[in-house]
């Protein structure tokens, strides 16, 4: 509950830190004290449960593994942006500003108790990235990605609300847990409440893009900055899945035989359309966004195998792919950043090729994060998808299993060109790209983390 | 404190069914999701998506009232103040694109494929 109050303030001292000089120096350290007091404060309420502002929001040590998780990508994303916001027109501090309100609403997202809580964490979240998605104002891709996620998240929003009115109207209530009383209702008096759960879930999967929700992702996570693709990639994703489980497992936990369906076809469909439309993408962050649909597709498996350990798998899980995308995306920023490609920064996998003889290290941290998504053993990958099957056979749907094991197989293919491209020898002498050492502190930590998590489970698990 | 009831509603709309009601917010809420999926103009989008909040907000006073509780009409004036956010941000998104191509019809949009 703290970090709420502390990034709604800090958020507005971070404007006025750019007041002066838009390109101030103080910035972004300020923006990483800021995400650090966050973080500290996020541990007060550590053993100490309780429900906040009249019932809206609940905090218990499950919300503050998660604020802790969203914390911690934020700091990262941060560190990785030093450097990326020296062109004329950038407004860096307005940039840090929407990033600590945006990480408000993820964190509001995690701890809700009320569905207007869900509302408005979902809308602080979003209507900051819309700004920060077409931050590069000149720039005719990130133009279309702005706009497109924008009419996407408020079409989104509105099926949202619709399926929020309609729980309403079955329960008389914004409480998540109100429906309880409707549990043993005859079907006839449910009506409501089941087209309620229908757009409420529609809504929540249009924003963790799970197919068949899922077609604004390519363009959007292609056309924005490379930094807020990340923090798309990361932060919104583990808060709405977070959401997602909120809202079924501890919510309409009754009626799991109901909305097990939905997830199940969008399961299927996410792991099928993700995987299968990424083996053609030759822009690395296209297939990043792919990757992400079919993530999205193992995530929600974690949500079918509704128990007591579905909170750590999708902890572990959301931590662990929450960790790969950084360290991809980070290298990608640090690589791509002095290549043009049409007055852009080049963004193709053809950007790696020699990677390994310029930037052993970067090649390395790259091949770490790309085997971690694709679930190779001794990286965190691996146990990651392993405790979400054993969720989903737990609940006896083996073809759920097949399917998953066969999109994993498949993503190898296009999880490794990069990894292929970097080893490659290269056609022509380029530079070694600069890393601050601040970045090289953050990539290696991310892929030794991956690593760690990867080798011992166990530690990180017996946090839960 | 913010006890509404059926009492408080005048006589003519007492008579209406709750059931008239969401037909209509539904109808409504149609219109908008149609408009968003088939027109290319992304003020007319904009306008569509209006119409689906607003189509929302008929239904949750219509329960508020129907309920005798007045949470539902709180949540309405969330999603208004929470709609103009979105409208501000928004037609600032499409004029920015509009000093770059000199056009808003999304048919246009074409630089991001794969």
């Amino acid at each position: 509950m703290y970090p709420i109050i502390a990034l709604s303030f800090t958020g507005l001292l971070t404007l006025f830190l750019g007041l002066d000089n838009p390109k101030s120096k103080l910035i972004l350290p300020g923006t990483v004290l800021f995400l650090l007091v966050g973080l500290a404060s996020n541990f007060a309420d550590w053993n100490a449960p309780g429900t906040y502002f009249n019932n809206m929001i609940e905090v218990n040590n499950p919300t503050i593994i998660v604020g802790a998780v969203i914390l911690l990508s934020a700091l990262f994303l941060v560190v990785l942006s030093a450097g990326q916001f020296e062109d004329e027109n950038a407004h860096p501090a307005e940039y840090y500003a929407l990033m600590q309100f945006s990480v408000v609403g993820a964190l509001i997202m995690a701890s809700f108790n009320n569905l207007l809580m869900l509302f408005l964490g979902l809308e602080i979240l979003s209507i900051a990235l819309y700004v920060l998605t077409g931050s590069d104002k000149r720039n005719l891709r990130g133009n279309e990605a702005s706009l497109k996620y924008f009419l996407m998240g408020s079409f989104a929003t509105g099926i949202l609300l619709f399926g929020v009115a309609m729980i309403y109207g079955a329960t008389g209530s914004f409480e998540i847990g109100a429906g309880a009383s409707l549990a043993h209702a005859p079907l006839p008096s449910k009506v409501f409440f089941y087209v309620g759960i229908v757009f409420t879930l529609i809504g929540l999967l249009f924003k963790i893009s799970g197919a068949p929700f899922h077609f604004w992702t390519a363009d959007v996570y292609q056309g924005a900055p490379t930094i807020f693709t990340a923090f798309m990639a990361t932060i919104v994703k583990t808060a709405v899945i977070f959401s997602l489980y909120r809202l079924l497992v501890t919510g309409f936990a009754y009626e799991y035989e109901f909305w097990v369906k939905i997830i199940l076809v969008v399961i299927a469909l996410s792991l099928v359309i993700g995987n299968i439309t990424a083996v053609v993408q030759d822009n690395f962050k296209r297939i990043l966004a792919f990757s992400s649909i079919s993530q999205a597709g193992f995530m929600l498996m974690a949500l079918t195998g509704i128990s007591e350990r579905t909170f750590a798998n999708l902890a572990y899980y959301s931590s662990s792919y929450v960790l790969a995308t950084i360290s991809a995306l980070g290298v990608l920023i640090v690589v791509s950043r002095n290549t043009l490609k049409d007055g852009r920064p080049n963004e193709n996998i053809e950007v790696f090729n020699g990677l390994f003889k310029r930037n052993p290290d970067l090649a390395v941290v790259l091949f770490i994060a790309m085997l971690s998504l694709s679930g190779i053993p001794l990286t965190s990958g691996f146990w990651s998808k392993f405790f979400v099957f054993t969720d989903t056979i737990g609940k006896g749907y083996l073809w759920v299993l097949i399917l998953a094991v066969v999109m994993s197989a498949i993503s190898l293919y296009y999880y490794l060109k990069p990894v292929v491209a970097a080893f490659r020898s290269p056609e022509a002498e380029q530079p070694a790209a600069e890393v601050s050492a601040l970045q090289k502190l953050v990539l290696y930590g991310t892929a030794l983390l991956t690593v760690i998590l990867g080798v011992v489970p166990g530690v990180f698990r017996a946090l839960f | 404190m913010f006890e509404g009831s059926l009492e408080n509603i005048p006589e003519i709309f007492r008579q209406i069914p709750l059931i008239n009601i969401v037909q209509l917010a539904t109808i409504l809420f149609t219109i908008g999701v149609v408009g968003v999926l088939i027109r290319r103009n992304a003020i007319i989008i904009l306008m569509s998506i209006e119409l689906m909040l607003n189509a929302v907000n008929l239904l949750l006073i219509a329960f508020s009232a129907y309920n005798s509780d007045s949470h539902g009409q709180i949540f309405v004036f969330f999603i208004m103040a929470v709609a103009a956010a979105e409208v501000a941000v928004g037609l600032a998104i499409i004029v920015m694109i509009y000093r770059n191509i000199r056009t808003i019809d999304i048919g246009l949009f074409n630089k991001l494929r794969g």
